[in-house]
């Protein structure tokens, strides 16, 4: 894992206490609340329905167990013993207080933790595969990019005001788990015939009021131009980007308006001098970074064998356990989708539960996935049946990765200032309508997704069935939205029809699946088989 | 009747104009009638409340109820965990909000 240097713990440090200063001048009311919000936003800090929100970064989803100890202990001391697991990789405390706010990055300081970049017309957060250097099918961990990235692109002064916020994800395999083509940036680690690494770049994807999947705008980047390619992706968007217009001002816009042809090629030409400013690091920075990354000492030799006598272990095996590049090994997926519960939130035991067993289990490591479940990276199969007692015992243990119930909710109104509709119950109810594992079992890969206004953030289009919660004359309504996708296959989906109320949806989502089953193929997921006949039959079924 | 709300300012938590204070419980909040805007000004000035607005609601047996349900479950807290809502025992939390 990445470990602060010297010039890096300076910055966070130096920044907690400039956001001390700040909220100390707004309580003393030397300052106003417009002066103010963009300085708390800088923070990570919001101000939602119950309280102030804190946006905690965790950068492409890494943390060690002391990180996520911290976390705990945040929602402990100063939140309501729970956080709640994003989208983003992030991780959202909904009852924050003004006067504790410099106190909690100075916690977070002290783990190599902030809260930058998770708000404002910056380059955001980066994100990156959840299975980063455990993955079977990855040609190289995309995570020392993504630092890269990060150390580019933090405090970055010719991008701190951006038309809009800027979203970058890095992947190096051919599966595509953490979105790329729906950022305003993905890149796709790959080798070219020469058997070289370099970068796919897809720009101006995104979701929101305009959904866009990215085009390429260029099938192969040499590792050597990253920094200063990057820069003159975002040259051109800064320069030419809607700043006029709040609903144009995204990447995706520029890029649809002039053509992704003309983007690459005014890029191209931004890039012929940028490249001359000596912007890219020398091999030996990036050859650092990268060593913070290297693989940790699996042990040789081990035996792949399971003993697979308990069939609620075995369940749990098949479900949320995935192939591991190193023998012996595994990757550990904990849903946080118990059936009833709220999607991603964790208590603080569960979180400090998911750190000591990363602490014992492997070798430090957890990540958050951008379906609001953690992984555990690298764990031993001897380990897997101990692991999973533990996860049973603390409600962990749910075996339902990429089923129904794995549901990706945004937090809707129950807690955002921004939202139509509630998100968190509807997900509720259809996990609990689909809690029979066989049944969702029988379902297969099924990716649904709740956003609770048009913003997106709970990924509706992406969703294999969405949903999107609107306001129908004072009343929460829902539309539904089938086949989207948000892995290689990317795609959006399109809306069924009229909307529903809560129950509603909820019904048409149980006639859709009954017609999937009717119409299904043999080995064919929901997806394939709505991709194959199209709207008209789920159509048919849901409104009859 | 239009009731005016905010957020207190170092806590963050949602409060209700009484006519002389704030209150975390929307039972307390009076009718501003139109004087909210002038209210809000000066208390946000005073530093007493942040980002406070005027909204409709209705006067009931119980108090005033918010016209939208946004600023009900503000009221109320989140709908999800009831646990932590302003009255964690109250059985009629859930109509009231929705
Ligand atoms: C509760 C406070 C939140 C606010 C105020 C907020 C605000 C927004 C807004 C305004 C957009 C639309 C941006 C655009 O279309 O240009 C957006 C998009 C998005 N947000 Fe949020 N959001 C919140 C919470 C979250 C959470 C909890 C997540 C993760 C679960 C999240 C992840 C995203 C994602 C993935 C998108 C869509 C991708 C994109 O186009 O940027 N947001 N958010
Ligand atoms: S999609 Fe809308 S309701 Fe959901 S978190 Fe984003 S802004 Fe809030």
């Amino acid at each position: 894992m990445y470990k602060y240097d010297q010039y890096d713990q300076a910055i966070v440090d130096a920044r907690v206490e400039e956001f001390r200063d700040q909220v100390q001048r707004r309580l003393a009311g030397e300052i106003s609340e417009d002066q103010f919000k963009p300085l708390r936003l800088m923070n990570g800090l919001y101000l939602q329905l119950h309280a102030y929100m804190l946006r905690v970064a965790i950068p492409y989803g890494t943390l060690d167990s002391r990180q996520m100890r911290m976390l705990a202990h945040i929602a402990r001391k100063y939140d309501k013993d729970y956080g709640h697991f994003t989208t983003r990789q992030n991780l959202q405390y909904n009852w924050i207080k003004l006067e504790d706010a410099a106190d909690i990055l100075a916690d977070l300081a002290s783990v190599e933790m902030h809260a930058i970049q998770t708000s404002g017309n910056c380059i955001r957060n980066i994100s990156s595969d959840q299975f980063a250097g455990a993955a079977a099918d990855e040609v190289t961990d995309p995570r020392p990019w993504a630092e890269l990235l990060r150390q580019w692109s933090t405090f970055h002064p010719e991008f701190s005001y951006l038309p809009r916020k800027f979203k970058i994800a890095v992947i190096a395999a051919e599966e595509d788990r953490a979105a790329v083509k729906l950022h305003d940036i993905g890149l796709q680690i790959h080798r070219n015939d020469a058997g070289e690494l370099g970068f796919r770049v897809f720009v101006g994807g995104g979701m929101g009021r305009t959904p866009m999947v990215a085009p390429v705008i260029r099938e192969f980047l040499p590792t050597a131009d990253f920094v200063s390619y990057m820069e003159a992706c975002l040259r051109v968007y800064n320069r030419y980007g809607r700043r006029d217009n709040i609903y144009k001002a995204r990447i995706k816009i520029l890029v649809h308006e002039i053509g992704a042809e003309e983007y690459a090629r005014q890029v191209e030409e931004e890039w012929a001098h940028v490249k001359t400013l000596g912007l890219d690091p020398p091999a030996g920075e990036f050859e650092r970074i990268a060593a913070h990354f290297a693989p940790p000492a699996f042990e040789g030799g081990l035996s792949d064998d399971l003993d697979r006598t308990d069939p609620d272990f075995a369940l749990w095996l098949d479900q949320n356990v995935k192939a591991h590049k190193q023998p012996g090994y595994a990757i550990v997926n904990i849903s946080l989708k118990p059936v009833s519960g709220i999607p991603g939130d964790a208590s603080s035991a569960q979180i400090d539960l998911m750190a000591d067993l990363a602490e014992r289990y492997s070798f430090d490591e957890l990540r958050v996935t951008h379906a609001q479940n953690i992984v555990l990276p690298h764990v031993k199969k001897a380990d897997l049946y101990t692991i999973w007692q533990q996860l049973e015992a603390n409600g962990l243990a749910t075996p339902n990765l990429d089923l129904i119930s794995d549901i990706i909710a945004c937090p809707g109104l129950d807690y955002c200032s921004l939202a139509n509709a509630r998100s968190i119950p509807v997900a509720q109810k259809i996990a609990d309508r689909f809690a029979g594992l066989d049944r969702q079992r029988d379902l297969g890969e099924l990716k649904l997704k709740i956003s609770g206004c048009i913003n997106a953030c709970g990924h509706h289009h992406a969703g294999h069935i969405g949903i999107l919660g609107v306001d129908r004359k004072g009343t929460e309504n829902y539309q539904l939205l089938l086949g989207g996708s948000g892995a290689e296959d990317a795609s959006l989906g399109r809306i069924t029809g009229p909307g529903f109320d809560e129950d509603g949806v909820v019904d048409a989502i149980e006639r859709t699946v009954e017609k999937y089953r009717e119409l299904r193929t043999e080995g064919e997921r929901f997806l394939d088989t709505y991709r194959r006949v199209g709207m008209d039959p789920f159509k048919e079924a849901i409104y009859g | 009747m239009k009731i005016l709300t905010g957020n207190d300012l170092g806590t963050g938590d949602v409060v209700w104009w009484t006519g002389s204070d704030w209150s975390r419980h929307v039972a307390d909040a009076v009718d501003v009638d139109n004087h909210g805007e002038a209210i809000a000004a000066a208390e946000e000035a005073a530093r007493r409340v942040n980002a406070p607005y005027v909204i409709d609601a209705e006067q009931t047996p119980q108090g005033p109820r918010p016209g939208h349900i946004k600023d009900r479950i503000r009221a109320a807290g989140p709908t999800v965990r009831l646990d932590l809502n302003i009255k964690p025992a109250d059985p009629a939390a859930g109509s009231w909000v929705i």
